[in-house]
């Protein structure tokens, strides 16, 4: 029983590790930002929930580990997906365009773009660039 | 007998193996950012490699087994400073102004005080070393005796708070002061508070804001949590006030100044942020009362240790209330200029 935890928990250790390796290549190697955003939060949620799950198999009958553990989990599958939504947000505001996809994407993010975007804070952003 | 002893030697060995490597890798990656922090113009990014600066810094004390200085170094560095520092930026503008002049002075200058230190390093004790002063000084007594004197687990709370007591009562009275400082120079002019209202910064941004509203409720709980439980594990007055601030600057960016504002008092603020500082100097001034050297808290009590306890959570939670408070403090006047500087944007900033 506690050879085949061990087991899962390496396995699930290393594919987590894979996992945060490649999102470290695709965040170096993909063409534009938003591509690069994706690869940085794959590693987060996928890597991060893969690597913790990995050790919440290896905490050997000490449960207060195991909550602090689920907590870290918890944790990060809230802030992480809303962190990259935001930073996505905050660049598609900005007026960064994804380099891949068709025209009508670009359409919907010039949508995206002006909603929300009052006119009078046209010119502080101006001054901002 | 001897196979075992020798395998775990070599276990030993390869572990002090991979702990050597990841130094090296973290010190490398602390070099890069210094160097790249050094030759960006971009002030923006440069804020962000501080802040990663101090994130890598705290790992590095994590593997040196200092994990409240490094609980430290992440809430205050790569935490609340580089929120002051972004919320300074979309004051000054972005980009680092062009140099009229060649700093050649200034690089002799650096050069040769960066010799003469590295100079001086040469006659520091190795790292590591068990005959170094800082080994042999008052460090094995506080080891030794706080099991006995304080009876808390985490040595590093009583050195702090027992021991230390008056160099953490120094510590909080600088804090106090940057506070008063920020207070005296950019509060003076109280005619233009009555600013018109303003939608809040960010209105748009539903997902931002309930996942805010969810989390703000467990970061104060954390940041309690961290408050009491300071004697036991990593963590006390400092992270916990610098925690607790850091929820109500979330609020802050998320619902707008103003609104903060209505929800906490700045004049009740104000008086907490003074109401620290004399809670942890009248300790003190009780222990005096009953007979005892100032911030001796063995006197507060008829127990010794009982005393030490209650004094420690005591001055523990002055600590906490001045740091937070001073947190708010700073932020929300600063935050305040960028409404008056700009009056007309609003819907950029706080996205970092």
């Amino acid at each position: 029983m506690s050879e085949l935890l061990d087991g899962l928990s390496w396995g699930l250790l290393v594919l987590g590790g894979f996992i945060c390796v490649s999102g470290a290549i695709g965040m170096h190697r993909f063409p534009d930002f938003f591509s690069r955003m994706h690869a940085a939060s794959v590693t987060d949620t996928l890597g991060g929930t893969l690597i913790l799950l990995g050790l919440m198999l290896q905490i050997e009958g000490q449960y207060l580990v195991l909550v602090k553990l689920v907590l870290v989990l918890l944790f990060i599958l809230i802030t992480s997906p809303t962190g990259s939504h935001a930073l996505a947000k905050a660049a598609l505001h900005g007026g960064l365009r994804p380099k891949l996809g068709n025209k009508q994407d670009e359409q919907d993010a010039d949508v995206l773009n002006n909603f929300g975007r009052q006119s009078s804070a046209f010119e502080s952003e101006k001054d901002k660039e | 007998m001897d196979a075992n002893l020798a395998r775990s030697n070599q276990k030993k060995i390869r572990s002090r193996a991979i702990e050597i490597l990841i130094n090296v890798i973290l010190l490398a990656f602390l070099a890069i950012t210094a160097l790249s922090l050094a030759f960006t113009k971009d002030l923006f990014a440069s804020v962000m490699l501080t802040g990663i600066y101090s994130l890598l810094s705290a790992a590095f004390f994590v593997l040196m087994d200092a994990v409240d200085v490094a609980f430290t170094e992440a809430a205050v560095g790569a935490g609340i400073s580089t929120i002051l520092m972004v919320t300074t930026l979309t004051m000054t503008g972005r980009y680092e102004n062009r140099k009229l002049h060649h700093p050649i002075i200034a690089l002799c200058v650096v050069a040769v005080t960066g010799v003469m230190l590295i100079i001086g390093t040469m006659d520091m004790p190795a790292f590591g070393s068990d005959v170094a002063p800082a080994q042999v000084h008052v460090a094995p007594y506080y080891i030794m005796q706080s099991g006995e004197d304080i009876d808390i687990p985490n040595i590093v709370t009583s050195v702090l708070a027992s021991y230390r007591g008056f160099d953490t009562f120094g510590e909080v009275v600088v804090v106090f002061t940057a506070v008063v400082g920020v207070l005296a120079l950019l509060e003076f002019s109280r005619k233009e508070s009555d600013i018109t209202e303003k939608p809040a910064p960010m209105f748009q941004h539903k997902i931002l804001r309930i996942v805010s509203k969810i989390l703000i409720p467990p970061i104060m709980l954390f940041a309690l949590y961290v408050q009491f439980h300071g004697e036991y594990g990593p963590g006390g007055g400092f992270q916990a006030g610098v925690i607790f601030a850091s929820a109500i600057i979330l609020y802050a960016m998320l619902f707008g100044v103003e609104q903060t504002r209505k929800a906490v008092s700045m004049p009740v603020v104000k008086v907490f942020a003074a109401l620290g500082v004399l809670i942890y100097g009248s300790v003190g001034i009780v222990s005096m009362l009953n007979g005892g050297n100032y911030l001796d808290y063995n006197a507060l009590f008829e127990n010794d240790i009982t005393g030490q306890h209650v004094g420690i959570i005591i001055i523990e939670l002055g600590v906490g209330i001045t740091v937070a408070t001073a947190m708010i403090l700073i932020f929300l006047t600063f935050a305040r200029r960028i409404g008056k500087s700009n009056s007309n944007s609003g819907t950029k900033e706080g996205t970092a």
